[in-house]
């Protein structure tokens, strides 16, 4: 019999109308309060100036077109998608091996530490960041000077201001984020997995493959859809590193913004975005479960 | 239905960003003044005498682009902003939302204004003056001249030839490159029409291939003072008269085809609600004092508008003082497009920076 049984206080069960309780709805009204002011109200103004007219106001469509018929507009989406696919996967096969480091080899007294050093760039603002990276791959920069001195290059290469750059510059940044998600997902890893592993006679490369592996996806995949979702909505990095030799998508809405103060079209691009990024996460919801087996 | 729940969702958004403006404006009072401006009157040398001279506090709050300037008015309350630095051709957009007071001709020096910069077609409205020049300059051809020939730089075509090739940014700004464009063509700034547009994103689209970059004030200013490249599209004093001291072979040139002129004025806001230190502040500015502190701001440097700025001698060098005059005469207006125009000029802007 259950404690509960004993002591005579009765269970609740399933079917059985319960007394309200106020204190989760009391707990969980600031969140509810904080979405609806900052995400639900905002995205309701943003839809509907989407379907303004900038001059004259009154609903129109013409927002929307003008991203599907105008082959620079949807360029500048292709563009973001191609960039951040590339960041991510770069992103996610450097951290991998770099939290695998981190949390399996690295002494378990001098993991802080190496965390910390992990995470040091983010100390620092993302502009300032941004900037040294264009002084680093610049003409006249670490890397081109490293490169002529030995030889290696006649003529300084085009680093900076280049889709190059600008990868570089998110992969920095998004490296450390990953290899935080996925060091905290190794590290909740019980040993006991790859102890049965190798009872059951599998070497480290099939523990790897077939236990390991399998068990960090969901931090891997939160990771790397944290990566997608940061970066596909970034403005700063490909403006300072990119140069403006092509064009991503929060750089073609912040232009509509800049001059004309062409809201209702900045606003149309921006859903679109963000109905990209849903689809992405429809896409791999099925690994972003926050819940362990 | 929809335009009532816009409305009701426009008040409260524009109510709540009044609140966070005000609470994040570091403590306004009533006596401060509220002034939207351009980074070149962020500069404490500029704003320090106006404020111990009159015991006033001037909060400033820095934009980029007139819509953007706009934006901010149209989410903040009546009366919160005193007064508005705007591009010289945006005055009318700011009248016709019923935004500026007329200020008083008979007490700013107008008089002593560089006659070409007055401006009077966009800063007069009905009759009545809205806007006064303060700084203007050229988008021009700015460049290296210890890396290139300076005699090329006379002529724009060397701006689509093959020797600078992979030399060249361009200024991330599309009304004043595009006027650029217009002026390689032999069209008149002032005249443009849709008709224009092919064959100037057929000359942008020559500037884009030989560039190495498109970038907005610092990517352009950096690309230039470290060497990334040599000559700057669209650049001018505003670029090359800061950096003098550090880099003196920084330098900018009117080719034969003119160049495009600038222009930035003063606004006073309707609704101010300290409209006698908001005139005390466009007077300081507009005096010789005010005047050489905003041209030679740390921000950037450009041209003051009134003639009798009291700058020194090497300010006056570097900037080019001397030399306005023939400038002027060879300057063209700053495309001042209708919003129809203007879209699609935006549009010929993204297509360029698209190409590949």
């Amino acid at each position: 019999m259950s404690n509960a049984a004993n002591s005579g206080r009765a269970l609740p069960r399933a079917g059985c109308a319960l007394p309200r309780a106020p204190l989760p709805w009391a707990l969980v009204t600031p969140a509810l309060g904080w979405t609806l002011l900052f995400f639900v109200l905002p995205f309701l103004a943003m839809g509907l100036s989407s379907l303004t007219a900038h001059e004259g106001g009154g609903f129109t469509l013409a927002n929307y077109s003008q991203f599907f018929t105008d082959p620079s507009y949807w360029r500048a989406m292709v563009n973001s998608l191609e960039v951040t696919a590339i960041v991510t996967v770069i992103s996610v096969l450097l951290a991998y091996p770099f939290a695998w480091i981190l949390a399996e080899q690295v002494p378990e007294r001098w993991q802080r530490l190496a965390l910390m050093l992990a995470v040091l760039p983010f100390w620092t603002s993302y502009v300032v960041r941004s900037y040294s990276w264009l002084l680093v791959l610049a003409q006249n920069g670490v890397i081109n000077r490293a490169l002529t001195s030995l030889g290696l290059v006649a003529e300084p290469l085009q680093l900076a201001n280049t889709r190059f750059a600008t990868v570089t510059g998110f992969v920095h940044f998004f490296v450390m984020l990953l290899t935080l998600t996925i060091f905290a997902n190794l590290k909740q890893l019980s040993p006991s997995y790859r102890k049965a592993a190798a009872d059951l006679g599998a070497g480290p490369v099939r523990t790897f493959l077939h236990v390991v592996l399998p068990l960090t996806l969901p931090g891997i995949m939160v990771g790397a859809f944290l990566t997608f979702v940061l970066c596909i909505g970034d403005y700063i990095t490909p403006q300072i590193l990119g140069g403006n030799n092509e064009l991503l998508m929060p750089q073609l809405v912040m232009m509509q913004i800049g001059r004309r103060g062409d809201f209702p079209l900045a606003s149309a691009l921006s859903i679109i975005l963000m109905a990209v990024v849903t689809v992405a996460y429809l896409a791999c919801a099925r690994w972003l479960k926050i819940e362990r087996a | 239905m929809s335009s009532n729940l816009t409305s009701i969702l426009k008040a409260h958004l524009r109510a709540a960003t009044a609140a966070v403006a005000l609470l994040l404006s570091s403590g306004a009072q009533a006596a401060d003044l509220n002034a939207l401006i351009w980074c070149d009157h962020a500069d404490p040398a500029l704003l320090q005498p106006f404020e111990e001279a009159n015991g006033v506090k001037v909060n400033v709050k820095e934009f980029e682009g007139t819509g953007a300037g706009l934006a901010i008015v149209d989410q903040s309350q009546p009366g919160d902003w005193d007064v508005m630095v705007i591009d010289s051709i945006d005055i009318p957009r700011g009248v016709e939302k019923g935004l500026f007071e007329p200020l008083p001709e008979d007490k700013l020096p107008l008089a002593d204004l560089f006659a070409q910069v007055k401006m009077d077609g966009s800063t007069v409205v009905d009759g009545k003056r809205y806007g006064i020049t303060e700084k203007f300059g050229y988008n021009t051809i700015g460049y290296n001249k210890t890396k290139v020939d300076p005699a090329d730089m006379q002529s724009m075509a060397a701006l689509t030839g093959d020797k600078y090739k992979g030399k060249i940014a361009i200024y991330d700004y599309y009304l004043p490159v595009i006027g650029m464009a217009a002026l390689a063509i032999g069209k008149k700034t002032a005249e443009l029409t849709e008709a224009d547009l092919p064959a100037i994103k057929a000359e942008l689209l020559k500037m884009k291939a030989n560039a190495k970059l498109v970038g907005e004030v610092t990517a352009s200013q950096t690309a230039l003072a470290t060497g990334e490249v040599d000559i700057l599209v669209g650049g001018g004093e505003w670029v090359t008269a800061g950096l003098a001291k550090e880099n003196p072979a920084l330098d900018f040139s009117i080719p034969k085809e003119g160049a495009v002129l600038w222009s930035q004025s003063l606004a006073m806001f309707k609704d101010s609600k300290n409209k006698d230190m908001a005139l005390k502040f466009i007077q300081y500015i507009m005096s010789p004092e005010g005047q050489a502190r905003l041209a030679t701001s740390s921000c950037y440097w450009g041209m003051p508008a009134n003639s009798k700025a009291a700058l020194t001698d090497e300010q006056k060098k570097i900037l080019r003082f001397d030399e306005q005059p023939s400038f002027l005469a060879r300057a063209q207006s700053y495309p001042a497009p209708n919003a129809d125009l203007d879209k699609k000029m935006q549009d010929v802007w993204t297509e360029m920076l698209q190409a590949q």
